[in-house]
């Protein structure tokens, strides 16, 4: 027997180390990036975070645009969204009939396939003369709002607002899977509960299935925001890519994932580091973002068992 | 209660529409794909190299190699380590290290693919001095541990216990149950997952920025820098030539087409025996 215990030691020891190897290249990951951003954040210290300077020719580098674009073009990119995505959710949990509801769930599914690199080609040929020529004039000359600061200005195509419609298309999926997910998990005997008490099929979504699966749904907006944060090709290819701040969303930008994408390749010496310190900021916001997200989803799973 | 009826109407009509609206953008992007990239796939497409820039013809044969190069590389470094760290997590489902690891490769999954870019130059590229396939390898394959982990164990979970205790009533040891009996029911959706996370990492670009860098040239030395089909989309997307254009809306649609061709192969071809997961 002494044959068996061994095999089932090493068995055991083998699938562990791999099991551990996932938590050594997290922190790996996270040691090596704060590590090549040290002499960046070293030499300018918590004012890299604050300053929008971004000069490479005199090895001045502040992440603030960057900072700035990441927010904003997440936050449009929520605010398109989240509405759709829990529209959608509701629409394929609770009203579509089965022969519809699986080829839209797959249709769905395939937005979440398409790489990010393509989103970025029809984004430069498509959505770029679109914003150009139709969206921008629309939102000026006929709704009139071009008086608001967000909306001042010419719009050439690339800008913030182009990147947060792509970021849209591009989360929707994920914050639709884990809404639709936790929706399902809300128990029969609460619709029936809410059909029995004489509700319609809105007010039983609005009361009994809604509140029950409500962390998780916020839990799906955050993990598309996480998704938002760190998205790369297609922003880096329609944002315009300046390290401007400025109020309208028909202006360049940055975001930090795609000022990396843009410059590291072209970059030496203390831009680098200053890249790599970029990666790590975006490293700890996107693992902070994650694990609240996580967080939020296992609450609905509790709850019901 | 007609007002009650006007809500329930259009609450319900608004979901209709939310869910029409999100299909739009599909059909918008798959329409154009075809439109502007069918035409350019020919022969040339699949055997010849870029051409010089602002010259027409030429195709992506050496992009299309260069990927099929690094998600080789890929795979060797991310697959048995991902699967294996499955096992674990099936194996051990309630162990508090366990969740601790399962915790993390969640997090791990939502780590930027631009963050692992920049990590696989800090160890594959910053050392050696110059770009490689090894470290866009080293790089894409880090993004498939998570991924295949995690569906490697969703698959043994659907294994049902019974047939667990059956082998260990039989007097199997414990590693043989596991190996010979669950893991081996549970192979078809092992394989399901490793192509899932092979066709999540297809199309990723960010990570091979400045890792595999991307290559006029055909190679196949993987100490050498590599083309590949998202850097190739990239670079000829923001090129000015019309024609470099032309074959980047073509290289979409047949990354597009290889990625749904390996996520319809998984989805279809190989399903887990026993359905949903048993708890």
């Amino acid at each position: 027997m002494g044959g068996v215990a061994i095999g089932d030691r090493i068995y055991r020891g083998v699938t562990t180390l791999a099991g551990l190897a996932i938590v050594a290249l997290l922190l790996y990951i996270a040691v090596e990036v704060f590590a090549g951003g040290w002499p960046v954040l070293h030499k300018f210290g918590l004012s890299f975070l604050t300053s929008s300077a971004w000069d490479p020719v005199h090895d001045d580098y502040g992440a603030a645009p960057a900072i700035f674009g990441t927010l904003v073009s997440s936050a449009i990119a929520l605010v398109i969204a989240t509405p759709l995505a829990i529209g959608t959710a509701v629409f394929l949990s609770e009203l579509a009939p089965r022969w519809l509801g699986q080829p839209i769930a797959f249709m769905v599914d395939l937005l979440a396939a398409i790489p990010s690199v393509v989103y970025g080609l029809w984004g430069i040929f498509v959505l770029e003369p679109m914003m150009r020529d139709d969206i921008a004039p629309f939102l000026q000359d006929k709704l009139h709002l071009g008086g608001l600061p967000i909306f001042n200005g010419v719009s050439y195509g690339p800008g913030m607002l182009t990147a947060g419609i792509i970021l849209a298309i591009m989360i929707l999926p994920y914050i639709s899977a884990v809404t639709r997910e936790v929706l399902m998990a809300v128990p029969r005997s609460q619709r029936e509960a809410a059909y029995a008490l004489g509700a319609t099929k809105w007010e039983m979504i609005r009361d009994a299935v809604i509140p029950g699966a409500k962390s998780g749904i916020v839990g799906g907006i955050v993990l598309g925001l996480g998704r938002a944060l760190g998205e790369t090709m297609a922003v880096t290819m329609v944002i315009g890519n300046a390290p401007t701040i400025s109020a309208s969303l028909f202006s360049s930008g940055y975001t930090m994932a795609s000022i990396i994408a843009n410059e590291f390749a072209e970059a030496s010496g203390l831009h680098i580091s200053a890249l790599l310190a970029i990666g790590a900021a975006l490293l700890a916001i996107t693992l902070i973002v994650n694990i609240i997200a996580r967080w939020l989803v296992a609450r609905v799973g509790v709850r019901y068992t | 209660m007609i007002r009650r009826k006007i809500a329930n109407v259009t609450m319900l009509a608004l979901m209709w529409v939310a869910a029409a609206v999100v299909l739009l953008p599909l059909v918008l992007i798959l329409v154009h794909l075809i439109r502007e990239g069918a035409s350019s796939i020919n022969w040339d497409f699949f055997t010849k190299v870029q051409s010089a820039p602002g010259t027409t013809g030429g195709g992506m044969s050496n992009a299309i190699v260069g990927t099929l190069i690094l998600l080789l590389i890929a795979s060797a470094i991310g697959l048995p380590v991902g699967i294996a760290a499955g096992i674990y997590l099936a194996e051990n489902r309630t162990a508090r290290l366990a969740s601790i690891v399962r915790f993390l490769a969640d997090v791990l999954n939502g780590v930027p693919s631009i963050v692992t870019g920049i990590f696989a130059w800090q160890v594959m590229v910053k050392p050696v001095g110059h770009f490689s396939a090894w470290a866009g390898g080293v790089a894409l394959g880090t993004m498939m541990i998570p991924l295949s982990a995690r569906t490697t164990e969703e698959m043994i979970r659907t294994v049902p216990n019974s047939l667990r205790e059956a082998a260990l009533a039989l007097g199997y040891s414990r590693w043989r149950t596991s190996l010979t009996i669950v893991v081996r029911t549970a192979l078809p959706g092992i394989v399901t997952g490793a192509l899932v996370s092979l066709a999540r990492v297809a199309g990723e670009t960010a990570p091979l920025l400045f890792t595999a860098l991307g290559n006029i040239f055909f190679s196949v030395n993987p100490s050498k820098v590599i083309a590949a089909l998202p850097l190739n989309i990239y670079s000829f997307a923001i090129s000015p030539y019309d024609d470099w254009h032309r074959l980047a809306w073509a290289a979409s649609l047949v990354l597009i087409a290889l990625v749904l061709l390996i996520s319809i192969a998984a989805r279809y071809a190989v399903r887990p025996k026993f359905g949903k997961a048993v708890d």
